[in-house]
């Protein structure tokens, strides 16, 4: 594979991100549309076009350094890539999804004054995110990492007019640096253990690692290669939004729609689930570390998936559906089921940007009404919307023959087979799962499409529906969310798609039990009709239909009944709220104690004011010894001399 | 007979008389500079007894060097002297302690 060919496809979107932020004025809003619109397609066409060399098998996976930063102490910083068909298949993903939400864009910031600003961003926020893909080091994991966090920050304070907008940036921000604390940790373990960065030296040291020990307390002895692990996958946590560094991911939705599908719900957070599948050969000799994955990954799963059903905001729900399948990601990851992980991670992408362009179409429409209460009815308003997102819905709930249907039911069979510890919880966590999904995915469909219109005065005045500017990335998401998954399953989970991208030792090898029931993708869809999770989806649609179409009066009087459980649910099980009154308090406490005793007591009071009154009263002593006499100082001199001469005439 | 011993012995005790007068003398600046002399002359004395004890002329010519040094330093020594009594109208070392700035 040509390196400069490879170099293309992240440099691109950097270089029309510059231009689009430095010359944003000179070359004008279509100047700027167009520049980081073409650039992310040609990205785009050159990622196909590697996935294709890759799928047929014409060219060996690349591995190879572009660039060394700085070599310290035999320790190698470098931009390098590694193109096997993990990384190829993220960056048909990320850059697809991407080019969708550029096109996208140019309908829905149509009139914001920060319109070049956005795509410059959007644009360096592709190429952080293919950085972050095509690394073949930690190094340049890390600097994708941070500087995808970075974009996420400036995309969510957008708007930075809005307090709260401000005040999701900041969130988000600090809440990954939780996450990044333990990202970096495991970096250094990583390089502590194995001495190098590069991926492929670290997986081979990986079995040698798993051996040695690292005593973090006094008399107890913990794998070092699962306290590196846990420490990698914290920083997961927190990219990826698992609990219970969860909290920023729904206040993220204060950033313009199109981020939320692109950064906030296909890619970025995704970053969390590549890296660990990346990191196969080092969790793959842990199963305490993949058992603590798995049950993370369980309960976010679920439990965030409630969140879903109380919430009002339409971009909300999105939101927490999103945290519920990255949980979904993360059991399939804590299980082995790397690949079934990538595979709902594709899918996931697809329907999940669409379903956010979706409710962005439907915002833009209202013009800016997020409420779901003030919705309804409009399926005959915009019809192109309703039924794409109402693929998307089918896809998310796993609708037999779309695309989220096969990731999903993969997912559950693989947990089923699944041996580890907490793999019983976590199956029932995701069975439970799909019932909730639909409950709330439909719930929102129903509530805004379905039932008696409830817009008021202004929306109705105001309503206009979108043009095929923002249809268009809806059709072109629509299609890969019902056909991607049909297609793509075989290979991806029963063809060995990923080759030596992904390791499984044998006996971890979940995915290899499911291939001996797999007869196709079309038999599959057949036999999940008499399996739990179609008919858990279909009661879900149904059980929403009851509530918000066939008796609205019934919603309300479970909220009356189980009052309690509502208010848990409507306050985010109390997350925001321990965080805020017990954590910050904490470290602002600590903060201010280490400020007042250790700054301005210790280091300013004794060391540095502290030294230099010492001096001053030394020297106000020894000044008493000037007398200003002539014959003291002679006195001194000589009886100086004396002492000299006579040591000098001892010692020899 | 005058040996070694007796000469040293004159040059430690004109060390000695010169050394308690510096720092004894609390009246006059002049009699200091006496004293100053003096010590260098303690020092001469030593240099001409040991360049006769050994028979070489070295030190009899360090001397005069000395006593070069001596006169200059003597002269500097009466000028800062007239300077500090148009000054201060006193030559009393009592007075003097303005070393200590």
């Amino acid at each position: 594979m040509n390196p400069n060919l490879l170099l293309a496809i992240p440099m691109l979107p950097l270089l029309a991100a510059v231009l689009a932020g430095v010359a944003g004025k000179a070359i004008g809003r279509g100047g700027a549309a167009t520049l980081t619109i073409g650039a992310v397609a040609i990205s785009c066409v050159l990622s196909c076009l590697v996935l294709k060399d890759m799928l047929t098998g014409q060219v060996p996976v690349y591995d190879g350094t572009v660039y060394t930063w700085l070599v310290s102490d035999g320790v190698r910083m470098q931009v390098g890539f590694l193109i096997d068909r993990l990384s190829a298949l993220m960056m048909v993903v990320v850059t697809f999804v991407s080019l969708c939400v550029h096109v996208y864009t140019i309908g829905y910031m149509a009139d914001d004054p920060g319109y070049q600003r956005f795509f410059a961003y959007i644009s360096l926020f592709t190429f952080s995110m293919l950085m972050l893909v095509m690394a073949n080091n930690f190094m340049q994991l890390f600097f994708g990492w941070e500087a995808v966090g970075v974009v996420s920050y400036l995309l969510i304070g957008f708007w930075y007019t809005r307090p709260s907008a401000i005040f999701a940036g900041l969130k988000a921000f600090l809440v990954n640096r939780v996450g990044d604390f333990g990202f970096v940790l495991g970096i250094a373990g990583v390089l502590y253990y194995t001495g190098s960065l590069d991926y492929q030296e670290v997986f081979a040291a990986a079995p040698a690692v798993a051996t040695r020990s690292l005593m973090l307390f006094p008399g107890h002895g913990w794998s070092a290669l699962t306290v590196v692990c846990i420490c990698l996958f914290i920083g997961a946590m927190g990219k990826s939004a698992q609990i219970p560094l969860h909290v920023w991911l729904p206040d993220s939705m204060e950033g313009p729609t199109p981020i939320s599908a692109l950064i906030h719900a296909a890619t970025m957070v995704t970053a969390g689930i590549f890296m660990v599948a990346r990191m196969s050969p080092l969790f793959e000799y842990s199963p305490v570390a993949l058992s603590f994955v798995l049950v993370i990954g369980a309960t976010t799963a679920l439990f965030m998936g409630f969140l879903g059903i109380v919430n009002n905001d339409i971009k909300r729900v999105i939101a927490y559906s999103t945290l519920s399948q990255l949980g979904y990601m993360t059991v399939a990851l804590g299980v082995s089921g790397y690949s079934v992980a990538i595979f709902h991670l594709m899918t996931h992408a697809f329907f999940k940007a669409l379903l956010f362009l979706a409710a962005g179409a439907v915002i833009i429409a209202m013009h800016h009404e997020q409420d779901m209460r003030k919705m309804g009815g409009l399926r005959h308003r915009m019809p192109v919307t309703y039924w794409t997102a109402l693929i998307g819905a089918l896809a998310l709930i796993g609708t037999p023959l779309f695309s989220g249907f096969y990731s999903k039911d993969a997912l559950i069979d693989a947990v089923h087979a699944s041996q580890r510890f907490g793999a019983g919880y976590a199956y029932w966590c995701v069975l439970l799962g799909v019932f909730v999904t639909a409950l709330y995915t439909f719930r929102m469909i129903f509530m805004t499409f379905h039932g008696p219109e409830r817009l008021d005065q202004h929306a109705r005045e105001h309503f206009h529906d979108v043009g095929w500017d923002m249809k268009a990335p809806l059709v072109a998401l629509a299609i890969p969310s019902v056909i991607i998954g049909y297609l793509t399953v075989e290979p991806i989970l029963f063809g060995g798609y990923f080759g030596n991208a992904i390791k499984v030792l044998e006996a971890h090898d979940v995915v290899g039990e499911l291939k001996a029931e797999w007869h196709g993708p079309m038999a599959f869809a057949l036999h999940s009709l008499i399996s739990a999770p179609a008919w858990l989806a279909a009661l879900g649609v149904y059980a929403a239909w009851w509530c918000v179409l066939k008796r609205p009066e019934f919603g309300d009087a479970m909220r009356e009944r189980f009052s309690g459980t509502y208010r848990v649910l409507v306050n985010k099980y109390y997350f925001d709220w321990f965080n805020e009154n017990v954590l910050v308090p904490l470290a602002r406490g600590l903060g201010v104690a280490l400020w007042r005793g250790g700054d301005e007591v210790v280091i300013d009071g004794a060391l540095v004011n502290g030294s230099a009154d010492a001096v001053g009263r030394l020297a106000g002593v020894t000044r008493l010894l000037q007398s200003g006499f002539l014959y003291s100082y002679a006195f001194w001199m000589i009886i100086g001399l004396a002492v000299s001469l006579g040591w000098f005439l001892i010692h020899i | 007979m005058i040996t070694l011993a007796h000469m040293l012995t004159l040059s430690a005790v004109l060390f000695a008389l010169s050394v308690a007068g510096i720092f004894l003398n609390r009246k006059n600046v002049l009699l200091l500079l006496m004293c100053i002399e003096l010590l260098l002359l303690a020092a001469n004395f030593n240099f001409v007894a040991f360049s006769r004890y050994l028979g070489q002329l070295d030190g009899q010519i360090f001397v005069f060097f000395v006593l070069t040094v001596a006169a200059a330093e003597s002269a500097i020594g009466l000028a800062i002297l007239v300077v500090l009594f148009r000054e201060r109208r006193s030559i009393n070392v009592e007075e003097l302690n303005k070393l200590q700035g």
